[in-house]
């Protein structure tokens, strides 16, 4: 994983959660996600299936912002900005 | 209208003690003001009104004073999702309808008319719900409420095709769906939306970007949900519509009638459905029975006036998304039964 972004943004948490079933995976992005500032990015590291399929959704629901998302081999790189508690 | 004055003079409604006393006639009128008789001789359960399954604190903690009070400190929670208050004296039901009155906790109904309306959370709060269910069953109840028909008539919204309340069952189900739209400037060509589809309907296209097949989309949103970028957005949200199931001793599976019809013609729907339930249906004969027998054309050409071209036709139904949603739990699993059992006919 790199530790900056396209735009040269400094990455500031990388979790592997490949393996990590559902709703685990969550769990742990939103724990780490708290941990954070807003406006900071964090890499998370998902499978394809039911992962992809969930872990994204709860980011939009819980109003995080989805930066970029890359495919990575047969998973995913999730690239996710900290948003501000509404 | 008629069947408003039968409304009046036959349900408990907002004022159930006031009809109280004509509803202690016979066991008939009983059930129609929500008063069901027990197996216990001067017993009765007493079923609260609570459309959608929705109750303010205020009434439910009533409800639990009452069944402490005059019942057993017990509640029964229907499966159709009133709470219902067992071993009431019937000496004691002024008293209890008027205590359940004074927080506007009304009493719900049973026998040959429109039932009280069930449903999901909707998308007041609950993640996947696409339609207010909640208002939707509110409006229904309010408008419909203890209206006369030739037997039962029960409806339910469910906010998406999860239809966790089960409209195929219901003698009048509408269920939430969408309609997704790319808008191609925001799309990043990143896949989600293709991983999220389990129905097949979604493909990544020559240029790209996500080409979808509307012979198998079943409508349930989650490529929008999927979407981190806004390419996928919603283009239209509206009800499919199931008519004629029922449970029971001799279950019925419902016809999908119409789809995308919008919130405001759901109570045209209602009422088109339950006059011509009135007009073709013998006494004590379930919506799906009488389909059955009439044929669903004739009744067909009457939500047409309704829904227009949202009504499905047998083209609609031949499609894959239909198959997917309706018929993998009947037609298609027939053939599974194999050879076993015939050998000995």
């Amino acid at each position: 994983m790199s530790s900056q972004d396209s735009e040269g943004r400094e990455v500031s948490g990388q979790i592997d959660l490949r393996g990590t079933p559902c709703p685990m995976n969550w769990v742990k992005t939103k724990l780490r996600l708290e941990q954070m500032d807003p406006g900071q990015l964090l890499e998370v590291l998902l499978d394809d299936g039911d992962a992809i399929r969930n872990v994204p959704r709860s980011v939009k629901t819980e109003g995080h912002r989805i930066v970029k998302v890359t495919p990575v081999g047969a998973a995913f790189s999730l690239l996710i900005e900290k948003t501000a508690r509404r | 209208m008629d069947h408003v004055d039968d409304r009046e003079r036959k349900t408990a409604g907002g004022d159930g003690a006031r009809q109280q006393k004509t509803a202690l006639a016979k066991p008939e009128d009983l059930k129609a003001g929500g008063f069901i008789p027990q197996r216990q001789p001067g017993k009765i359960t007493i079923r609260c009104k609570a459309p959608g399954g929705r109750l303010t604190s205020e009434r439910l903690v009533r409800i639990a004073e009452v069944a402490r009070k005059y019942g057993q400190g017990i509640v029964h929670l229907s499966v159709r999702m009133s709470p219902e208050i067992p071993y009431i004296d019937l000496a004691d039901l002024d008293a209890v309808v008027r205590e359940l009155g004074d927080v506007g906790q009304e009493i719900a109904s049973c026998g040959k008319r429109f039932r009280v309306s069930t449903a999901c959370a909707g998308c007041e709060y609950n993640p996947n719900g696409l339609t207010d269910t909640q208002e939707l069953s509110r409006l229904a109840t309010e408008r419909f409420f203890g209206q006369d028909t030739p037997h039962k008539f029960k409806t339910c919204f469910a906010g998406c095709v999860r239809d966790c309340v089960r409209c195929r069952m219901a003698d009048l189900g509408f269920q939430g769906m969408v309609r997704p739209k790319l808008v191609a400037e925001n799309c990043t060509h990143c896949g989600l939306c293709v991983r999220s589809c389990q129905d097949q309907a979604l493909a990544t296209g020559s240029d790209e970007l996500p080409v979808r097949d509307l012979s198998r989309c079943i409508s349930c949103g989650d490529c929008i949900k999927a979407c981190p970028f806004e390419a996928m957005v919603a283009e239209e949200i509206g009800h499919g519509i199931f008519a004629g199931g029922k449970h029971g001793k001799h279950p019925h599976t419902a016809y999908p009638v119409a789809e995308f019809v919008p919130d405001e013609q759901v109570m045209d729907v209602i009422e088109t459905t339950m006059n011509w339930y009135r007009e073709h249906g013998k006494p004590g004969e379930r919506l799906g029975n009488v389909l059955d027998r009439v044929g669903v054309d004739p009744y067909r050409s009457a939500l047409r006036e309704v829904v227009g071209d949202r009504l499905l036709t047998a083209r609609d139904l031949a499609q894959p998304k239909w198959r997917r949603i309706f018929y993998a739990g009947l037609a298609e699993t027939f053939p599974a039964y194999g050879e076993v059992g015939e050998q000995e006919r």
